[in-house]
């Protein structure tokens, strides 16, 4: 044990005494977290609608009114033949075109099916499938309205009651990406900060000969490891408890969950990531080859996480290679554990998962370690 | 020689990286409080044939007991008991002296009033009081490799090995350098140096001469170059590595 402490202790001057590192690890992540949070977001507002209006009555302009109220869109003006608005298209000034037929209020007043032309430039297929669904909304409660309005005028009487689904969003109401985004950033950053340190950490001893100075001594396998994960895994959770800090005093994102729970998953995940980082740290002979090993494992992990696209809509084989990716549990966890409340019953599963995995990459990284070649 | 007092016995050991034999079964022993030069030109074998005895190489075949322990089976006790200054210079640039002696004697198991008493015993001796608050990083070389041996030997080792201890120091700092390596066998610890220094090699004990993996001479400096009909350490290298050649 006292040997450990002596690690420690070395392990945090150097820490502290690193002038060009200490602010690259707490206040780059804090920075990060504001940006980032603020910066990527699937919000889509302010989508440019451009209508071709072929009826000209009275419905049609109520039709066009009624994009023009939604905060989403923002209607860019008439074009006046398909062909204009083509143009518009091809250069880029509008994201959809709005058509609407001839006889579009006649055809409505005798009930006919009418059929408007939406076209959406789809080049983004995401921000295309949202900005699809928001036209849709906007048409329909337009066409409530209408029916309303010739229902009454009919009598009331013809017209069977339609069925409509009213949505409840569950755990983050107003559908406010920022609730959503900022817990699996701050996963992202803590994941980050943790293993590059890590992984750069023994092989910065090899490359200054001071391991081979420590490999002379009596010192213990599991002493030394335990010695230069302890300090970054109380880094990780101070940078958890910043980036928390930030999530609800800036962003305002609820914390439904315990916060006990969290820093018990968070323990487990750091333990993970740290052995992670230390046995890269172990197979490389320099830091840029430890930096570039660690850079491919958090590209694919972070794309690999659910974060940025839900794990649900990749291909089944991708699915099967997130269940290796310790970022996406976390992203999970966090997410289940700030938004919806769970307990520990409900991640247990996930927790075991990461103590599983946290064990066999530090038996490997401790056995990986030789002291004598 | 009294059993007792061999403190390395070393028997055909050998280290083999793939088909080069880096070290080809040497063998020798060096006595309690001996000054044992370890010479040979670069690439001869030297760092491996050290590193095998220090416990961080494992020997092809062939043994090597340092203290009473097997280099090969025991290698932690063997490094419980000897110490070790590298050619490069090996403790934290970014700590301080006392920071430096305090991990490196907390790690071989010293005592915090321990640590304490030698650390200062050593800033002392070494005149360094003054930037003992210093990193070590911002030192001169020569007081830096002085610090080196001296946490080196803190923890008070049976046998210290020094790998070119006194490369690129001035010839004062070096002069006083050997006058701690003296002091330090004087007290029954024994040296086991390396080292491209001739004059240096004069002050040995007893030297070996390392040639392709190989000792191809092992005695006093005085028998060496009567043996070699040579009157410096100098000329005894240059035959031995010119006959190589």
């Amino acid at each position: 044990m006292k040997t450990i402490g002596y690690i420690i202790q070395k392990e945090f001057r150097q820490i502290f005494r690193n002038k060009a590192m200490l602010p690259i690890i707490f206040v780059m992540p804090v920075l990060q977290l504001l940006i980032l949070s603020n910066a990527a977001t699937f919000d889509i507002k302010n989508i440019r609608l451009l209508y071709v209006d072929h009826d000209r009555t009275s419905t049609s302009r109520a039709l066009i009114n009624s994009f023009d109220a939604s905060d989403y869109f923002k209607v860019m003006d008439r074009a006046s033949s398909h062909a204009k608005a083509y143009e518009a298209m091809e250069n880029g000034s509008v994201d959809v075109i709005l058509e609407i037929p001839n006889k579009f209020e006649k055809d409505l007043s005798l009930g006919n099916v009418t059929a408007l032309g939406v076209y959406i430039n789809a080049i983004d297929g995401a921000k295309a499938g949202v900005e699809n669904v928001y036209v849709n909304q906007v048409v329909q409660s337009f066409s409530k309205q209408v029916q309303l309005k010739y229902l009454s005028s009919a009598g009331g009487t013809v017209m069977a009651a339609k069925v409509a689904s009213v949505p409840a969003f569950w755990y983050n109401k107003e559908l406010d990406y920022k609730t959503f985004m900022v817990p699996g950033i701050l996963v992202l950053l803590v994941t980050m900060v943790t293993l590059f340190l890590s992984s750069m950490n023994i092989v910065r001893e090899k490359e200054t000969g001071t391991l081979e100075q420590i490999n002379v001594t009596p010192i213990k396998k599991y002493q030394f490891i335990i010695g230069k994960l302890f300090p970054f895994w109380v880094l990780g959770l101070v940078l958890l408890t910043v980036g928390l800090l930030l999530a609800k005093l800036v962003f305002h994102v609820p914390l439904v969950g315990s916060v006990a729970l969290l820093y018990l998953f968070t323990a487990v995940y750091l333990l993970l990531i740290l052995g992670m980082g230390l046995l890269v740290s172990n197979y490389t002979d320099t830091q840029q080859q430890a930096m570039f090993i660690a850079w491919f494992f958090v590209v694919i992990f972070i794309l690999l996480s659910g974060l940025f696209t839900p794990i649900e809509s990749m291909p089944g084989w991708a699915q099967k290679i997130t269940y290796l990716n310790p970022i996406r549990y976390f992203v999970e966890i966090i997410r289940m554990v700030m938004l919806k409340g769970s307990g520990f019953w409900d991640i247990a599963r996930q927790l075991s998962i990461i103590a599983g995995y946290a064990f066999a990459l530090n038996v490997i990284t401790v056995w990986g370690y030789k002291k004598t070649r | 020689m009294k059993e007792t007092e061999k403190v390395i016995v070393v028997n055909d050991l050998t280290k083999k990286f793939g088909s080069f034999t880096a070290v080809d079964q040497i063998s020798f022993e060096t006595r309690k409080g001996e000054i044992f030069g370890f010479l040979g030109a670069n690439g001869a074998g030297k760092t491996t044939a050290m590193k095998m005895l220090i416990g961080i190489s494992k020997p092809t075949s062939g043994e090597a007991i340092v203290n009473g322990f097997d280099v090969k089976t025991q290698p932690e006790k063997v490094k419980k008991t000897i110490g070790y200054m590298s050619q490069k210079f090996s403790m934290y640039d970014d700590l301080n002296i006392m920071e430096n002696i305090t991990f490196f004697g907390g790690i071989y198991g010293l005592s915090r009033k321990e640590i304490k008493e030698r650390g200062e015993a050593v800033i002392e001796k070494l005149g360094l009081r003054e930037v003992a608050k210093k990193q070590v990083g911002s030192l001169p070389l020569g007081w830096k490799q002085k610090l080196a041996f001296s946490v080196a030997l803190l923890h008070e080792p049976k046998v210290v090995f020094l790998d070119e201890p006194t490369g690129g120091v001035d010839p004062i700092t070096r002069r006083q350098f050997w006058e701690m390596i003296y002091a330090e066998a004087d007290k029954g610890t024994t040296i086991f140096v390396t080292t491209h220094y001739m004059d240096e090699a004069e002050y040995c004990n007893r030297v070996s001469i390392m040639v392709e993996g190989k000792i191809e001479a092992l005695d006093s400096p005085k028998n060496l170059k009567k043996q070699f009909d040579a009157s410096s350490m100098d000329e005894v290298f240059q035959k031995l590595a010119r006959n190589v050649e």
